[in-house]
Order: structure tokens, then sequence, then C-alpha cells
């Protein structure tokens, strides 16, 4: 570039000839250099803003042209895209813990009928009732002939089924598919699963919602596409499930019960490894709900989750427990407990009348189960503190287990917590609360003293809740609950090599109509093991047992709930892979057995 | 030089129309042959997924605890025990290889060194056998 030179020496030297001031020729060169300058700057400016606004137009042109392509076109399917990757519309299936099939999917057919393209309405109708029993030909009739143009038949049909509907050969009958839930272990965990029923239903395809239990709490993430299909395992272990429920139902007949609950519990990580309720059913058949009449007479009624109860003397652990974290007793102390305790109006009785007093000490009150002690503990307690305690126990809420009826299942808790509830509080009276509380709250103890939340999802690590009480305070409580079995009312209980330790309870039930009854009563056992180093929960309850073997009919729960537990325990914890602390057997006894 | 270049031009034009008249037959055909195997995957999966739930029903616990039951006789099966939990010392330890009873050492190098030359005494022992004594398994125990 050929710069011009500011003061040309020719125009300088003519501008001093002419007297003008050189001066000026400078600034006037100044002023076209700077114009210049501007000019060009100007210049590349404008290119760039227009190279910029041609990109700018290209970009949204592309955009809104492919916008316009893709609401223009058919969708399709992307057909060369991997199989990994298409849509999977089914329900996920539900295993146990091991991977094995809880709840799946299976495909069958629906039959339809399009009576405008029938030929021979009546035939079809006759034939129709022949292969399921339950229609009525005339009514099929009638329907088919009263001018309709689509009708439901059958919402599921088995294979066999489907192929004498075929044999018909009406051009109006049809078939659609249909996505059917399958329990393929029947009658096994029924209260867990709940069941799955049709939600909206079309000719080709139809819902499957979960109706109640875990499919329906579960049934947003069961039907998420976006987890293609991908099973849901589930804490329970098929074959704990399986043996606890034999040998529970086997215990509820030969103790002459109404009904059984049992609950076994991980106390690391919450797992709830077996749920048992009885009677049950049949989740691929599930029964109508009652319309009238206690609920809790319907085999759908999950006694362990949603059967609130008085649980007794089960209870008693917690104000001993709690007595003990405070400080204000250990349990070598001597309280007293002379029967019976008069407070008020009211007075504290102990079992069959006896006198347990006048002192006795904590450890012997859990022990020998007395009321009258635990109702002086928890008198030196006080309401509010006792009440605290229950409270982080998980005694004032529902339980947050994965069920839908978890929810509805609150506690009962009087209203107004009086001196005389704080009493009857301690000894499990005045306040109910269901199986799944107290399993969670024996889980606290057995977990060294730190929250334990049940669940049914399986979980591969301890759970990491606040601490309710110290571990020292939970070994001793563990210390005086194994006493209760080796010493006190579970002496039935103790299942060799175990070290099971536990409190039992037993409840009478309230009438409807207030008051108690004497002759019907709530069975509860609430056991952990091994008591060395605690791994898990059981708790077993019985409605309205009896013991008949004796001259007269027992109803405590040391013989009813303690020996169904017990044998629960024996059969059940082999299968957990827990060795019994015992020289084992020598190999003759074994062939006695079998002989 | 203008028109030979007009004719190689035209020439590749016609090589790549025919050439891309090849690939989109093979494309479409490519195309019908994914959806064959999707479609074929399906069934396959639809019938896994009915094989799952057979394989779920013939092995629910009812089941096996019922055929273990009528099948007692031949199976002797019983439900886990605490008392069939054994403790590692009560595994017999390979025992050490012990003498035969003619003398040698009843291992598997010198087994074959020894059979050798007793050739001739072979088939006498198993005439024995054949014969029914049972002196040598007596020698045996001991």
């Amino acid at each position: 570039m050929i710069r011009t030179p500011l003061r040309p020496l020719a125009r300088i030297l003519s501008a001093r000839a002419r007297g003008e001031n050189p001066d000026s020729i400078e600034r006037e060169n100044i002023r076209l250099r700077q114009e210049k300058t501007r000019d060009r700057d100007r210049a590349r400016a404008e290119g760039r803003l227009l190279l910029l606004g041609i990109a700018f137009t290209m970009a949204f042109t592309v955009i809104g042209g492919r916008m316009g392509l893709l609401a223009a076109t058919e969708p399709s399917e992307p057909r060369t895209a991997a199989s990994g990757a298409q849509i999977l519309a089914g329900r996920a299936d539900l295993t146990d813990r091991n991977g094995r099939i809880l709840a799946t999917n299976l495909l069958t057919h629906s039959l339809y009928a399009q009576p405008k393209d029938m030929i021979d309405p009546a035939r079809v109708a006759g034939e129709l009732a022949r292969i399921f029993p339950d229609l009525d030909a005339k009514l099929l009739l009638a329907r088919f002939t009263d001018g309709r143009s689509f009708m439901w038949v059958r919402r599921k049909l088995s294979p066999e089924q489907m192929q004498a509907v075929h044999d018909i050969g009406d051009p109006g009958l049809l078939f659609g598919p249909r996505e059917m839930r399958l329990y393929p272990n029947g009658r096994l965990a029924a209260h867990v699963l709940g069941g799955a029923s049709f939600g909206t239903e079309g000719v080709h395809s139809a819902e499957v919602i979960g109706t109640a239990g875990i499919e329906k709490y579960l049934d947003a993430q069961l039907r998420d596409p976006a987890l293609e299909g991908k099973p849901v395992a589930l804490s329970l272990d098929l074959t704990v499930q399986a043996t606890t429920q034999e040998v529970l139902e086997a215990g509820m007949k030969m103790m002459n019960a109404k009904g059984a609950a049992a609950i076994l519990l991980d106390v690391h990580t919450g797992e709830i490894l077996s749920l048992v309720s009885l009677p049950d059913f049949d989740p691929n058949d599930r029964p109508q709900a009652l319309l009238k009449g206690d609920p809790a007479d319907s085999p759908l009624f999950n006694r362990a989750v949603q059967g609130v109860y008085e649980l007794g003397s089960t209870f008693k652990i917690f104000a001993a427990a709690q007595a003990l974290d405070l400080g204000l007793l250990e349990s070598s102390s001597m309280v007293d407990a002379n029967a019976p305790m008069v407070w008020g109006k009211h007075r504290i009785k102990e079992f069959e009348n006896r006198n347990y007093g006048p002192l006795l000490s904590v450890r012997d009150v859990i022990v020998k189960s007395s009321n009258v002690g635990v109702a002086n503990i928890a008198l030196m307690i006080g309401a509010a503190r006792q009440q605290d305690f229950l409270k982080s126990l998980g005694f004032f809420g529902p339980t947050q287990v994965e069920l839908v009826e978890a929810a509805g299942a609150k506690p009962l808790i009087p209203k107004r917590w009086t001196d005389i509830v704080t009493i009857t509080a301690s000894y499990g009276h005045g306040m109910s609360a269901s199986p799944m509380h107290l399993a969670a709250a024996y889980a606290t103890i057995a977990n060294g003293g730190k929250a334990v939340r049940p669940t049914l999802l399986r979980v591969d690590r301890p759970q990491d809740n606040p601490r309710v009480m110290s571990n020292d305070t939970a070994v001793k409580a563990i210390d005086m609950l194994r006493g209760v079995v080796t010493e006190g009312t579970a002496s039935l209980g103790d299942v060799e090599g175990y070290q099971v330790a536990g409190k039992t309870g037993t409840a009478d039930k309230p009438k409807a109509t207030g008051g108690y009854y004497h002759d019907k009563v709530i069975n509860t056992f609430a056991s952990l093991f091994p008591a060395g180093d605690p791994k898990y929960v059981l708790i077993v309850t019985l409605d309205e047992p009896v013991e008949t073997t004796g001259p007269v009919p027992r109803r405590t729960a040391g013989w009813t709930a303690v020996p169904v537990a017990a044998e629960i325990t024996r059969r059940v914890a082999p299968l957990l892979g827990i060795r019994p602390i015992i020289e084992p057997a020598a190999a003759d006894a074994v062939t006695l057995i079998r002989n | 030089m203008r028109p030979i270049l007009y004719a190689l031009s035209f020439l590749a034009v016609m090589g790549l129309a025919f050439w891309a008249y090849r690939e989109n037959y093979a494309t479409q055909k490519s195309l019908r042959h994914v959806e064959e195997l999707q479609a074929e995957i399906s069934t396959l999966r639809e019938a896994l997924a009915v094989q799952r739930a057979e394989w779920a029903y013939l092995n629910r616990p009812d089941r096996l605890r019922e055929l273990s039951t009528i099948n007692f006789d031949r199976l002797g099966l019983f439900p886990l025990e605490p008392t069939q939990f054994g403790q590692i010392g009560m595994v017999s330890y390979p025992l050490p290889p012990t003498l035969a009873p003619d003398g040698t050492p009843d291992g598997p190098g010198t087994a074959g060194q020894s059979g050798t030359p007793s050739d001739p005494d072979a088939p006498d022992s198993d005439s024995a056998k054949a014969e029914g004594t049972i002196t040598p398994q007596e020698e045996q125990v001991p």
C-alpha cells in the first residue's frame, strides 16, 4: 500500500511561496486518510452482516423445511433401527429377589361379536353356551338380535376355547389379541402382588392396570415404556415365602385360628423377605371385595399391613428400652410391681390376677411380662417422652411399605394422651398398630437402635436412618428379649442353634359395641434371631387362636403364636443361610428322623 | 478431445445410474429382510415369555413340594433343616495312596510299570472274580 505523505514537500513549498499555512494541507490529508479507513471498515462490516444473514436464513429454512416435512408425512417406525430400540408396550414383570417370576404377561385372545355379520345367530348362541357353561344361550341370542353392531363375549380365552370358537365358523365372531397378567405361583404372596385387570379396552389391545397391592402402587413404573419392560425385583424370597406360608397355614389350622399373618424382615436393609396373610386368595382370579360387613373377613384383607390391632405385651419392651436409654433405670434396677395397681378408677391387673411384686427388676418385668411393672416404668418416663419415642419408632403414622393398602392403615391413637393411656399403651392396649409397624419397631431394636423402614423392593445396601436409641440400650433390650425365650413366657419359641429372642403379646379383641371379648384374642409373637448378631425379625400374629390339647383351652401367645413362630424360624433360618450355633448332629441322628 | 470427454461423462452417468439402481434394490431387499427378522424376533420373544411363564408355573413351590412328596421313595428329599449344616472338618480329607494287596504301591505311576510284566497273571485274577470269589476284596478291607 502506498501511503500518501501528510506533508508533500512540493505542495508545502508552493503553499509557502503563496504565503498560505502549510498545516492546512496536513489537516486535509489526515481527513482524507480517515475517510478512507472508515469506508473500508463499513464495507467489511456490511459484508459480514450479509454473510451472517445468509447463514441464518439457510439454517431457519432447513429447520422449517424439516418441520414441515415431519408434519406432512405419515409417521412410520424406523425400519432399520436395531431390534433393542423398539418400544415394548407390555407391563413389566415382577420377580422375587433371585429373579424368579412372580408376575408376568401372557398373550391370549379376547372374543367379540359383530352380530350384523352373523349368519346364524341362534346356532352361534347355542354353540357359545355349550363352550362357556356360564353363558346363557337365550340371553346371548337376545343380544345378538337387538340390532347392536358390536359386543364383547369374553375378555380372555384359553387356546382350547379359542379353537372351539373358531370351529363354530361364523364370520360374526372375531378375536382380538390380549395381554393377560399371570401369577404363576398362584396364592403365594397374593397380598403383596394384589392383582391386575383391564383398563381402557379396544379391539386390538387393552391396558393392563394394577388393582391392588404392589401392582397398583408401582402401576406407573411397571407401565413406563421408557423402562423397556425391565423386570422389577421385589425383596421377597420365593422359597422363604412358600415355607412361611406352608408352616403358618398348618399352624393356623392347628391353633384353630380365624386368620394369621407373618412378616420376616431383614433388619439391616429393611427388606421384607416374606409377608403372609391368611386366609389368602388367587390373584389370577381375584375375588370381589365385600360390599357389607367387616372388610377384615374378606380374604382380600391383608392382616399384616391393613390389620390394625392392639398388639398387647409386645409393646412392653419399648417402655423398658426407653427407660434404659434415658438413663432412668438399669436392667437390674428394681421397680414396683405390686398388683393390682389402682390408678384413678382403673385397676391394672396381671395375667390371671397373679402378683409378681412387690419389687421386680426391669429385666424380670419383661421376662415375666408384668403389666404393673411396665406401667410404673411408663409413669416414670411420662406421657410426652413416651409419645415422642413411639413416634420415632413409627407408631403414629401409616407404614411406608410399597403397597396401596399401607397408606390407609393408620394406627389408632387416642386423641387425648392421659396418664391412663400412658399406662395402657406401655403394655400395648389403648392404641392399635399393624404387625408391620411392630416389625419395623423390633427391627429398630435389632438394628442397634437405628430406625428401619420396611420395604418390598430389593435394595443392596443397609439403610442409614436416624438413631432412635443407643446401641448399648438396644443390646440390653435384646438381652431381655432373649430372657423371655430362655426363661419367660416364650419358652416354646427357643429354636436350638438360632438364639431366638422375642416377646409374646396376648390382647383381647375389642367388641364393635365397646368393651372386650374374653374368649377372642389376638396373639402375637415378635421375635428376632440370632440374638448375638440379629439379622432377621419375625412377627407372627394369630387371630382368635385357641390351643385345645390341654384340659383347658389355652389362648395365650406362648401356647399359640410362639410354637408356630418357632417352627417358621427352624425351617426358614437354614434357607436364609444362617448356620446354627451348635455342634451338628451325628450322621446317624439324621437317619433316625427318616425312620 | 471434447467428444471423448462427452462420451466418458455419458458412460460415467450410465454407470452411476446402474449402480444407484442396484443399490436401491439391494437396500429394499435388506429392509425387507430386517422386517422379517424383527417379526421373527418378536414371535420368538413372545414364545420366550410364554416359556418363562410356563417354567415359573411348573416350578411353583406348591407343585415342587407335591412332587417331592409323591417321589419320596426315589428321591428321599427333606426340607432343609438346621442339622444339615456341616463343618469343614466333617469332610474327609483325600486319603494317602494305600498299598495294593500284592504289595505294590497303588499309585498311577507305578501301576503301568507293574502291569506290563505281570500280564500273564492278569487273566487269572479276572477269572477269579468271574468265579465269584470274594477273597481279593476281603484282603483290601484292612
